[in-house]
């Protein structure tokens, strides 16, 4: 299996080419798509000669959508803004939160402590239709509804259940008798938790932290319900592109690359902490 | 010097729940002195690391104390507990080079720079690792990773150092330099040590004493002259020496004058029963049935003794081990010089009342050594 023909590395050269095409193709269309107006975008037959224009992305970050029946005020770069906000916050949240519950879970077994870790990560499956009506309810009740606090707080639903089960595994995989040591030399816990577990489970907190980040970037519903047009991220904003006169498919496909671009940035920036961290840990967590 | 060290007292420990789970260690009683060097011996999975553990802080104690240096200890967090212990899978922390990972175990200490490089350097040289200070554990052998760990232990001024197999993964000669080596600087500095091994070359040569343990309980804690000489039962008798006791069942009779024990295959040993003392004689006219032991070295071939067929006949280059089958069994027998027997020769095979182990047949209970009662 060591040396290859020539052919066999050609036909697994077009077969990986294949499979790159089919799935990255319907990215590279979404680009193209975004330097065009809807008249070319929507021309029978579809051709990917045609003039760029700058004409959505100018739109987008101005905040003036030209459309048939006149001008709309769009927020999509607030929208941005939001997305950033509450995906940051929320990670930092769920990090702060569950990188030392991972801890607790992974190095301390107590009565009942695999049903809790486990709960937490049931939150997971439940859609997430089946809570947000009684959670509207609730959240009118404390005010909470329409706030950026709300939305973080929520938002937990989807991050701290995944850099929970992560990270415990990438603790698990941590040898015990490595943190004893250090205690044994006459440490404290928690110096030993800052200073031996935490920088030995870096990675694996990296790309939990990535993942969460994603994972709460491309949420929709939450905001969906439980904010108003400011508070929105762009996952929501971007259906405000469907106008009473038409779609704009111009303007969503430059929102689209404007959204995807900094989970896209970071992932590639990141990538060798995901490959790492995920095969480390989430497969054994 | 008459200090005490460590004192343990009734301490069991349980895996899971207590009286349920695991029993890794059953009623351990054990003090040792200011100074003393223990090795504790015993096949795998007798709860020796167990043992080191509990006294560490890393496991609970299921029920018992333990003291060191006259504090109780067994609630208290192990940073509290003063202890210094080499790990049985060495536990270097893969981020520190070796120098920084030696040199770690002296941060809470609070020496200065200089102090602490000397300290470092003076160690390495010792387990002869100054050569691979910069490197981190990843790139280094099992070997080396070992060393460096028992340096982060024997570094530190501690009430007490526990050495998890320290050297098992050391080549023969490096073991056997270290060794003196090691005894050397503990001795020198008067610290207190329990080594876990499973080489009982080892732990002759650094033990003062030896705790001998078997499923999770103390079999016999005493010098290695007293454990080889005056095993307390089947167990220890067996398992410390190379090679091992010859042991075999007996019936015990006595007529008048003389003590018999008979075995297998209808072999008879007689002794005029002033071989052994009054006391012996009366403990062993007490039981029926008991167990004969005799170490390899102190069988004798002589012409008048018992015959037995030569099974083995080998020479390791400075003793010839010949196995003979007898009563039934296998007598091992080593003799120092190059003997060339034929397989299947009968020999005359002498047992010397003065070397005889003998042992209850039902506890295993040792009851006399020798001539003298056990
Ligand atoms: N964490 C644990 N959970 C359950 N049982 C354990 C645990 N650690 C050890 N045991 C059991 O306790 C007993 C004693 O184990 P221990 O590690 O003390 O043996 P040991 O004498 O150090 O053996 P070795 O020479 O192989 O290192 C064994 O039966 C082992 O299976
Ligand atoms: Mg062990």
């Amino acid at each position: 299996m060591e040396t290859t023909s020539p052919v066999e590395r050609l036909l697994r050269g077009v077969a990986l080419t294949l499979v790159v095409v089919f799935f990255m193709f319907p990215i590279v269309w979404i680009f193209l798509m975004s330097f065009q107006t809807n008249e070319t975008i929507l021309r029978i037959p579809p051709s990917v000669v045609f003039s760029p224009t700058l004409e959505n992305y100018a739109a987008l970050i101005t905040g003036k959508l030209q459309t048939a029946s006149g001008t709309l005020d769009i927020a999509f770069m607030r929208n941005l803004g939001n997305s950033v906000l509450l995906s940051v916050a929320s990670v930092a949240v769920a990090l702060l939160l569950g990188v030392p519950a991972a801890y607790a879970f992974a190095r301390h077994k107590f009565k009942g402590s695999e049903d809790i870790a486990f709960t937490l990560l049931s939150f997971r499956f439940a859609p997430p239709l089946l809570v947000l009506l009684p959670l509207t309810q609730y959240f009118q009740w404390l005010g909470l509804s329409n706030t950026y606090f709300g939305l973080i707080w929520i938002y937990q639903l989807i991050c701290l259940p995944l850099i929970l089960w992560i990270v415990r595994g990438y603790f698990e995989d941590i040898s015990a008798d490595v943190e004893y040591a250090y205690r044994i030399a006459g440490h404290s816990w928690f110096s030993t938790f800052r200073k031996i577990a935490l920088p030995l489970a870096g990675p694996g907190i990296a790309a939990a932290g990535l993942l969460a980040f994603i994972f709460a970037w491309n949420n929709f519903v939450f905001a969906l319900v439980l904010a108003s047009a400011d508070k929105q991220p762009v996952t929501v904003g971007a259906l405000a592109f469907v106008t009473a006169s038409g779609i704009q498919y111009g303007q969503i496909a430059a929102a689209i690359v404007l959204s995807i671009t900094p989970t896209l940035a970071l992932a590639l920036y990141a990538q060798r902490y995901l490959v790492e961290g995920l095969s480390l840990g989430a497969v054994k967590g | 010097m008459n200090a005490t060290a460590l004192s343990i007292e009734n301490v069991d420990k349980f895996y899971g729940p207590v009286d349920h789970g695991v029993h890794a260690v059953k009623q351990l009683n054990m003090d040792v002195m200011k100074g003393e060097i223990i090795a504790l011996l015993g096949s795998s999975g007798c709860g020796k690391t167990s043992t080191l553990r509990m006294i560490a802080g890393f496991e609970p104690v299921s029920r018992g104390t333990i003291s060191v240096a006259g504090r109780q200890v067994q609630t208290l967090a192990p940073v509290r507990r003063n202890v210094a212990m080499a790990f049985e899978g060495y536990s270097l922390y893969p981020p520190l080079t070796v120098r920084e990972n030696i040199a770690f175990a002296l941060k809470a200490a609070k020496l200065s720079q200089n102090v602490v490089e000397e300290k470092v350097a003076s160690i390495a040289k010792l387990l002869e690792i100054e050569d691979i200070l910069g490197r981190y554990p990843s790139s280094i052998s099992g070997g080396q990773q070992q060393r460096a760990s028992l340096g982060r232990a024997l570094i530190r001024e501690a009430d007490l150092h526990l050495l998890d197999e320290p050297m098992g993964q050391l080549e023969p000669q490096l073991r056997a330099v270290l060794r003196g080596r090691i005894k050397h600087y503990i001795k020198e500095r008067g610290l207190t040590a329990i080594l876990v091994t499973h080489d009982q070359t080892e732990a002759n040569a650094l033990a003062d004493r030896i705790a001998v343990m078997e499923g999770g309980v103390l079999q016999q804690f005493d010098t290695p002259q007293m454990i080889k000489e005056r095993p307390a039962n089947l167990f220890t008798g067996t398992f410390v020496g190379e090679p091992p006791m010859n042991v075999f069942e007996a019936s015990v009779s006595g007529t008048e004058g003389r003590v018999a024990f008979g075995l297998e295959d209808g072999i008879r040993l007689e002794y005029p029963a002033a071989d052994f003392s009054h006391a012996v004689r009366d403990a062993l006219m007490k039981r029926k049935n008991v167990v004969l032991g005799i170490r390899p070295y102190s069988v004798r071939r002589s012409a008048d003794g018992v015959t037995g067929r030569v099974a083995v006949n080998q020479w390791l280059g400075d003793q010839t081990h010949i196995a003979a089958d007898f009563a039934g069994g296998t007598m091992v027998l080593v003799e120092h010089d190059r003997t060339n027997l034929e397989i299947g020769q009968p020999i005359g095979i002498r047992l010397d009342p003065g070397s005889l182990h003998v042992f209850d047949s039902e506890s295993g209970m040792a009851i006399s050594h020798g001539e003298e009662l056990a």
